[in-house]
């Protein structure tokens, strides 16, 4: 056994034990649940204590893969091993299987189906959609068939079939983009970007205003500079487009700032996930009795 | 000394910020947060509309986002449920539901229990398509959502009365973790049909919403550090202070900064070790 194998072997035995020890004094880890009528809602430890709520099996187990998961994903940290590859397949394959359920119930039995066969879906599956057929709905075998042609990808032999319904949705998707971004990111950009560069408020000159708008306009406009490829960036043109640099960096660092507050953000809840659902370290909601 | 930190382990410096986060989360260390204009921006939208105005709510995001999200969508509902105002959920990411169902159970049905069901709020759930719902829905709700997410029939839900379109709602407030998310509801519904939206994002977001500030956009709570402004906000308006779980953004701005107290430090440290590198070796 190498050295690093037996501080881990160690490691891993210590952390079983008081794992084992603290699941004993305190029931960490554990859930409690109320049934309330047809519905069933969480409770505290304090309502599993006094009895009125019960422990529940499937949400402790719940817990406990959740923790052991996490903890399964940061070991990618240390090195790639065999619990980090299987708790990323495991990921993967439920991902995969929820998307295709999702796309069964809200897309196909609803928007498809419903349309075509209103009444025996109405009876079947979803009665809260209308048992009345649409004036139109022989439309909707349209999509049937495109869909239908979409997998013929999986054929060997037609798989060039599913190019047809592949370009209508390219061709969809890129039209209904480009209105959108030729309206609220190109012509309203630019009408936001016209603004005052002396701003006078009830007749009163407002300074902070001025400025932030100078700043704007000067960054908007070096910024274009930098990205204006036709003349060779010397003399006037060099020198703004070394202002566009600066305000490009600036943003970049605040974009990387923001990114780094979410990612912190995320390990957080993570740990305080661990420490207080499952290790009952923690109890910054008061759901259980001091330990 | 300069050789060992500019080869040392990385792993190092993720058991530094693992410290980091957790020592804070630990012994729950907090700080004062002040509310800035785009925080007071997305309360005042909510807040100066009539009591009992309708709020389309759509939460954009998934467990992933959870822990940076969550405070901000328990800070909306709960605003919205002290106000009276009528919520209207609805997602265009698939797991979408399952976070309205939580913020539900989190803050109506447990500190709001006399607010009912299809008269006060509603879950119409997750619709594929993406921008393709947003574009459908600003002009024709009831294309797409003929029933809720239980499956019961619109016509039977009393407050989907006189909803035809998201131009009915008085205000929409969306949670977004990415695509589709704000962006595209500033592309398809707040600029085409200015309707009036505020939206609370992720921080890797965020600084591409901000050329929408303020006329597509007038109030943005950029990520965990926005959440706990609002929340300020809220708690502070609505004397919430007792309930922790309406704490959860400010609780979270702990870790937050003496992580990046720990980011900076490295970052001047890094270039410390590589300007003092460059030097020694020009002396060579």
């Amino acid at each position: 056994m190498t050295r690093e194998r037996l501080i881990w072997t160690v490691l891993l035995v210590a952390a079983a034990l008081w794992l084992g020890v603290r699941v004993t004094q305190t029931g960490m880890g554990s859930v409690y649940v109320q049934d309330l009528g047809n519905a069933t809602v969480p409770a505290s430890a304090w309502d599993g204590m006094a009895g009125t709520a019960r422990l529940s099996v499937s949400r402790t187990v719940g817990v406990w893969v959740a923790a052991i998961f996490t903890l399964a994903i940061a070991s990618f940290l240390y090195r790639d091993n065999p619990f980090y590859k299987i708790a990323e397949a495991v990921v993967v394959g439920v991902s995969a299987a929820y998307w295709m359920v999702i796309g069964l119930w809200a897309t196909l039995v609803p928007n498809l189906f419903g349309k075509l066969f209103p009444g025996w879906i109405h009876s079947w599956s979803m009665p809260g959609l209308s048992p009345v057929r649409e004036a139109y709905s022989i439309l909707y075998f349209v999509p049937l068939l495109l869909g239908v042609l979409l997998l013929m990808r999986l054929s060997p032999k037609g798989s060039w079939i599913a190019r047809w319904p592949l370009a209508f949705i390219i061709g969809t998707t890129a039209g209904i983009r480009l209105v959108g971004f030729i309206q609220a990111d190109f012509l309203s950009q630019i009408n936001s970007s016209i603004v005052p560069l002396v701003v006078v408020e009830s007749g009163r000159f407002d300074l902070h205003a001025t400025l932030g708008n100078l700043m704007m306009v000067i960054g908007v406009l070096a910024c274009l500079v930098y990205f204006f490829f036709s003349v060779e960036h010397k003399g006037v043109m060099g020198g703004i487009s070394r202002v566009g640099i600066w305000f490009l960096m600036i943003t970049f660092g605040a974009a990387f700032g923001y990114t780094v507050m979410g990612r912190i953000a995320l390990l957080a809840i993570r740990l305080e996930f661990l420490f207080d659902d499952w290790l009952w370290l923690i109890d910054p909601t008061g759901v259980r009795p001091p330990m | 000394m300069l050789d060992f930190f500019a080869k040392l382990d990385r792993r190092w410096i993720f058991l530094l910020m693992f410290l980091a986060v957790a020592i804070p989360i630990l012994f729950q260390v907090r700080f004062p947060e002040t509310p800035t204009p785009l925080a007071k921006a997305v309360f005042d939208a909510i807040e100066n509309l009539p009591d009992g105005s309708k709020i389309l709510l759509p939460f954009d995001f998934d467990p992933a986002s959870e822990g940076e999200l969550g405070p901000m969508a328990t800070a909306f509902v709960v605003h919205c449920a002290e106000k009276h105002h009528k919520m209207y959920f609805i997602a265009l990411w698939p797991v979408g539901p399952q976070m309205i169902q939580d913020e539900i159970q989190k803050v109506i049905k447990e500190d709001f229990p006399n607010l009912v069901y299809g008269v006060d709020y509603v879950n119409l759930g997750f619709k594929p398509g993406n921008e393709g719902v947003i574009k459908v829905i600003a002009t024709d709700l009831r294309q797409l959502y003929t029933t809720d997410d239980k499956g019961t029939n619109v016509d039977r839900i009393p407050m989907m009365h006189g909803i035809r379109s998201v131009q009915d709602f008085d205000l929409v407030v969306n949670v977004s973790a990415g695509y589709p998310g704000t962006k595209e509801w500033v592309q398809y519904a707040a600029t085409p049909y200015k309707i009036k939206l505020v939206a609370g994002c992720t921080g890797v977001q965020a600084p591409l919403l901000y050329p929408y500030i303020p006329d597509q956009l007038p109030g943005l709570l950029g990520a965990i550090k926005g959440a706990a402004e609002y929340e300020k906000l809220v708690v502070e308006r609505y004397h919430l202070e007792s309930n922790p779980k309406y704490l959860e953004g400010r609780r979270r701005m702990g870790p937050q900064l003496v992580a990046h107290l720990l980011m900076i430090s490295l970052i001047v440290a890094g270039n410390v070790i590589l300007f003092a590198q460059r030097r020694r070796e020009k002396r060579r």
